[in-house]
């Protein structure tokens, strides 16, 4: 617990030389999004992730695109101009009105903390857990945590 | 483990089944293997049932040309195993991959094909495991074992390769972190966004596919699925693979060979 916890502050510690880094940078090419750490309280995430706010139309667009968030492959969601949705995972037409926020959050970034067998990938794991990976996802996560905001918000207005 | 807490029930009450299936290391979720033709549409299925309307055929006649061009030993496949193929040992086909005493290590009904083309017949070898000749071959050779069952035997000397298969099968990979048992053996039947997941199996291969109009080995197939969760996808003919092929023809030993198949 106690190396953990290092590891924990130690990634923090390099996210906000990474965020310092990069103002310092900003004006020659668009820094890289560091990866911030996140916190799991009661099956939940319940502050956003780096303090970040999400747009719900934005979110929508991610939700659908195959090479982002692609969730309508497993799940039904309301967005009736795709004709197909998968349902290897539950609806999510009034999810908002079933899980609080932070549970959302938590489901998005790392489902298998929740259910350890899932099929569901994480969005926001630190990436370098992952096997084996293709050459051009090394280092990334699936999602940047902006684009997780901005599927949280959306997810939050399917009420 | 402080994740999962006694108060929340409900969860748990979802949970347990997984959790039970994890702990009994159940290989998969499923009790009957089922061909992946039981999952495709009925248009799908008549297409793969008519001879003239399988696309797969022109690649059982490509074989056959193969089958009978005289090599420069004067020799053709069908000096040994009959110009139409028929003194091949249809059992011996289902049984793939074998183990191979010389080798000392499982081979493949393709390795088997390049074998005999580079040493029965003493051509230049093909460089690639996946040469389109070697797999119009093989097409033709498993199209002669059409409707046999399934029969790979891994109580022998294969028993450790269809261990190393059956981890790598159920080894989570790439970046969306999945492994093959996740599709296959937990949701046969369900939709992933417009396509039916099948059990996985290879009882088709080389299988005709709509998505890609070719037929393609089995491990092409890999290939393409570990592409899809963004794992680094490994060579046709590796280890690994051969290694998955076992297991998988295991899990789906008894399934009737349907060579070409038709698939999405
Ligand atoms: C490969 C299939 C797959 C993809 C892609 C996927 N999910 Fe899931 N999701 C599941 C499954 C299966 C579950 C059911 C719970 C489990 O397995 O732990 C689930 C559960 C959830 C839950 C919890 C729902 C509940 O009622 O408990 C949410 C929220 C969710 N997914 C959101 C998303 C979002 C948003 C995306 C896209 C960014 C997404 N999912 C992509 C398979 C998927
Ligand atoms: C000189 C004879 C000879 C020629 C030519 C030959 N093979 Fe073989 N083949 C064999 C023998 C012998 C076996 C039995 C396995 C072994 O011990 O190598 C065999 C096995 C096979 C098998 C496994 C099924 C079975 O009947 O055992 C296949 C498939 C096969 N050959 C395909 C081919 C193909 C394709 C060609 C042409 C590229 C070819 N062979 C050319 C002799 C030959
Ligand atoms: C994200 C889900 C997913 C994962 C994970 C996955 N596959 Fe697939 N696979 C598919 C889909 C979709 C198809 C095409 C429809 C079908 O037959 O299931 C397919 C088809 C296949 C087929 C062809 C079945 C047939 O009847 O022609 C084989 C074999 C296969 N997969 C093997 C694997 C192996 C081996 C792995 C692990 C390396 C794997 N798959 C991982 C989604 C997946």
């Amino acid at each position: 617990m106690n190396m953990r916890r290092r590891f924990i502050r130690l990634s923090m510690l390099t996210a906000l030389l990474l965020v310092c880094g990069s103002a310092v940078l900003a004006e020659e090419k668009p820094a890289p999004e560091p990866y911030y750490e996140w916190k799991v309280e009661g099956f939940a995430i319940n502050a956003p992730i780096g303090g970040l706010v999400g747009n719900p139309e934005n979110g929508r667009k991610i939700a659908v695109a195959r090479k982002k968030g692609n969730c309508i492959a497993c799940h039904v969601m309301p967005i009736l101009e795709e004709e197909f949705n998968g349902n290897v995972g539950p609806p999510l037409t009034g999810v908002a009105s079933r899980l609080k926020e932070g549970r959302i959050r938590l489901s998005i970034v790392d489902e298998k903390q929740i259910n350890p067998m899932t099929v569901m990938p994480g969005y926001y794991r630190d990436p370098r857990h992952f096997n084996q990976v293709r050459k051009s996802f090394k280092g990334k996560t699936v999602l940047t945590a902006q684009e997780i905001e901005d599927v949280v918000a959306y997810l939050m207005t399917l009420k | 483990m402080k994740m999962i807490e006694p108060n929340n029930k409900r969860l748990m009450a979802a949970l347990l089944p997984l959790m039970l299936l994890g702990a009994l290391n159940l290989t998969h979720a499923w009790q009957d293997a089922k061909s992946g033709y039981e999952f495709m549409t009925p248009e799908s299925r008549a297409m793969q049932d008519d001879d003239f309307e399988n696309p797969g055929m022109l690649t059982v006649d490509e074989g056959q040309t193969l089958f009978i061009t005289t090599a420069k030993n004067e020799m053709t496949c069908g000096s040994c195993h009959g110009d139409d193929g028929s003194k091949l040992d249809i059992e011996r086909i289902t049984q793939y991959p074998v183990y191979s005493e010389t080798l000392k290590k499982p081979i493949t009904l393709r390795n088997q094909i390049h074998i005999c083309w580079n040493e029965r017949l003493q051509n230049p070898p093909m460089k690639k495991y996946n040469d389109p000749r070697a797999i119009a071959l093989e097409t033709f050779v498993r199209h002669q074992a059409h409707g046999k069952p399934v029969n790979v035997d891994i109580d022998g000397p294969l028993k450790p390769y269809y261990e190393a298969g059956k981890a790598f099968y159920n080894r989570r990979a790439g970046q969306l972190d999945m492994a093959c048992t996740h599709c296959h053996s937990y949701f046969p039947g369900s939709k992933l966004r417009a396509q039916t997941l099948s059990q996985g199996h290879s009882n088709g291969f080389p299988t005709y596919r709509l998505a890609n109009s070719k037929v393609n080995g089995l491990h092409e197939r890999f290939r393409q699925c570990q592409h899809q969760f963004r794992a680094k996808a490994l060579k046709a003919g590796s280890d690994d693979y051969v290694n998955l092929e076992l297991y998988i023809n295991a899990i789906g030993k008894g399934l009737e060979i349907e060579t070409p198949a038709v698939r999405y």
